[in-house]
């Protein structure tokens, strides 16, 4: 269309062009990100006692960032999300009480079997407020609970499967008893998946999961097929939450009905909102903080730690909207204005 | 000529009350067509009837020959029906260059492709930017939408339609919020625009509407009283009383 004004003059093409060059380094990994996926292998040789926990950090990690890619990017929230983590905890359990140990195969068919129940769930969620999301998920994953308590001979119901046999992970890497081959994989997994996201969220597709977030209704008027792209998150979400469910159960080689409960999918909303939303590093720096924070806690008053879950969450709420990560973006953000608006070499 | 928007006896009610009343409209290919009538008329009811946001009760849309009154918003979208909005639709968070690269990016098709960042898709950076350079807009490129001012964001809801390449261009009260002597910039943008996109325009202020217009259809508690040029709907007794009635009483 280069009708559409005057032809565009060779300097302004330039300036077109320069101007372009920020945008087009805006998916560029930064720094600090580099410096955040330090962690996990310095983790690994500072805790050498504590793997077990740092596992469950990152399927928690895992867990949070399959919540955000449908609450944080498409804006749908959801009370029930442990229904997928717990089908893909299931799948893993079952597979492995019929010899089907081997751990790869497992999160491919834990991903599967949750990506389904996704799929068919996510038309419940399309015409919906945020309310009816809420209650809708919620009742999801209450009947699949109740499902999974009521059919104890096939999940051994309260007291789950215990004594999963899972497979060396490529037929090389025994999970040992110290669960440091458990947080390797868990990491690993953790890593390649979230590479996923980031590039998910940076496309076209996850664009148009922002600009759905932020205003559905115009976004028909932009040629998009609004409910086509919630499904497809909502299913992607899913399958994600079946892997971290996956690896849960293959590095406790355990599942309990637990996996399937209200708090879990309640801890994991208030895990990605304490980190903040809409960001990918949300839900991982919620999980880190959220699980060492019980861990202390909870060793220092085992009854009562939920009580300084409680006045973080308020405190949060009243001081520190956008999680973590938000503030700490909106202190970064007013500090650079501040350092604009100072006179270039003043020396007041 | 040949009508490439068209209603065949569109009607819509909402319970009792008939918001549009057996409206035969005809948008003729490249027309500078406006919509004009008194507040509570049904105007923008009209609009959503052809984009598809309502469904009539009864009648046809038909674009292009093509029967598309059972076809959905984004589809007509795609097909180059495009509309902009009367009260701002845009995307607060996201900046300026963002939300257009978006837009093309739609048009091109790129929406269902996940793996590449849109940062990264040439074609529709570069078109996002040559359309900010023409409507004034790229020295704001980086700058957050919500942190814009009124008339600035009215050139971003043109730049996000531009953007998908519209055949047929529904203009809801572009200049609606914007002090008059932005809206006269506004104008000069919507009247540069090429003769191959088709324009119906839904404007208040009738100043704008006779610089602009060359086919204007006026339209009263939901119906079609008329349609003309300028100079015939100017003169035309019944359209200066239902104006002069609506400003007096």
């Amino acid at each position: 269309m280069t009708s559409l004004a005057s032809p565009v003059a060779a300097d302004s093409a330039t300036a077109i062009h320069d101007s372009l060059r920020r945008f087009r380094r805006s998916a560029d990994w930064k720094p600090l990100e580099y410096l955040f996926w330090c962690l996990p292998v310095a983790a690994y040789f500072l805790f050498p006692g504590n793997y077990l926990l740092l596992s469950q950090i990152a399927v928690t990690s895992l867990f949070a960032l399959s919540l955000d890619l449908i609450f944080g990017y498409a804006g749908i929230i959801s009370l029930g999300h442990a229904a997928f983590f717990g089908v893909g905890a299931y799948t893993v359990g079952l597979l492995g009480m019929r010899g089907m140990g081997d751990p790869l195969t497992g999160l491919v068919l834990a991903a599967l079997f949750a990506a389904i129940l996704g799929f068919f769930s996510s038309f419940l969620l399309l015409r919906g407020s945020d309310l009816a999301r809420l209650m809708v998920t919620l009742g999801v994953a209450l009947m699949l609970y109740e499902l999974a308590n009521k059919f104890s001979g096939i999940t051994g119901g309260v007291d789950g499967i215990p004594g999963i046999e899972i497979k060396p992970v490529l037929g090389l890497f025994e999970f040992d008893l110290y669960g440091r081959t458990g947080y390797i994989y868990a990491v690993v997994v953790l890593f390649v998946l979230f590479w996923i996201a980031r590039r998910i969220v940076h496309s076209p597709f996850g664009q148009s999961l922002r600009g759905i977030q932020m205003n559905a209704q115009r976004m028909p008027a932009l040629s998009v097929p609004v409910n086509r792209r919630l499904v497809a998150v909502y299913t992607l979400g899913a399958a994600y939450a079946g892997v971290a469910g996956a690896v849960l159960a293959q590095t406790n080689q355990f599942v309990s009905l637990s996996v399937l409960g209200f708090e879990n999918s309640a801890d994991l909303l208030l895990i990605l909102i304490l980190g903040g939303t809409g960001r990918l590093y949300g839900g991982l720096i919620g999980a880190i903080v959220f699980i060492v924070a019980k861990h202390f806690l909870s060793d220092l008053n085992p009854q009562y730690w939920q009580f300084w879950l409680g006045l973080a969450l308020v405190l949060l709420v009243m001081y520190a909207r956008g999680g973590i990560l938000g503030t700490a973006s909106k202190w970064l953000e007013k500090r650079r204005q501040r350092a604009q608006s100072r006179p270039v070499g003043g020396a007041a | 000529m040949n009508a490439v928007l068209q209603t065949h006896g569109l009607v819509r009610t909402f319970g009792g009350f008939v918001a549009t009343d057996h409206v035969d409209l005809a948008v003729q290919a490249g027309a500078r067509h406006a919509l004009i009538g008194p507040n509570g008329a049904g105007k923008t009811t009209l609009i959503n009837l052809l984009t598809g946001y309502l469904a009539p009760t009864e009648g046809r849309v038909t674009l292009m020959g093509e029967d598309v009154t059972r076809m959905p918003q984004h589809a007509r979208c795609r097909k180059g029906l495009v509309r902009t909005f009367q009260i701002n639709q845009l995307f607060g968070d996201m900046t300026v260059l963002e939300s257009v690269a978006m837009s093309v990016s739609e048009r091109l098709g790129l929406g269902a492709s996940w793996f590449k960042p849109l940062a990264a898709c040439g074609e529709a950076v570069d078109e996002a930017a040559v359309i900010l350079q023409r409507l004034g807009l790229l020295s704001d490129a980086y700058e957050t939408t919500r942190n814009l001012a009124y008339g600035r964001q009215r050139l971003i809801e043109i730049a996000l339609a531009l953007a998908q390449h519209p055949k047929v261009l529904l203009l809801d009260e572009p200049a609606a919020g914007v002090p008059t002597s932005e809206s006269r910039e506004l104008f000069e943008v919507i009247a540069q625009l090429p003769r191959d996109v088709t324009i119906l325009l839904i404007e208040h202020d009738m100043d704008l509407v006779f610089r602009f217009a060359e086919r204007i259809s006026v339209l009263v508690s939901g119906a079609l009283l008329l349609e003309d040029t300028p100079e015939v709907i100017a003169n035309h007794p019944r359209v200066r009383e239902v104006y002069l009635g609506e400003a007096h009483g």
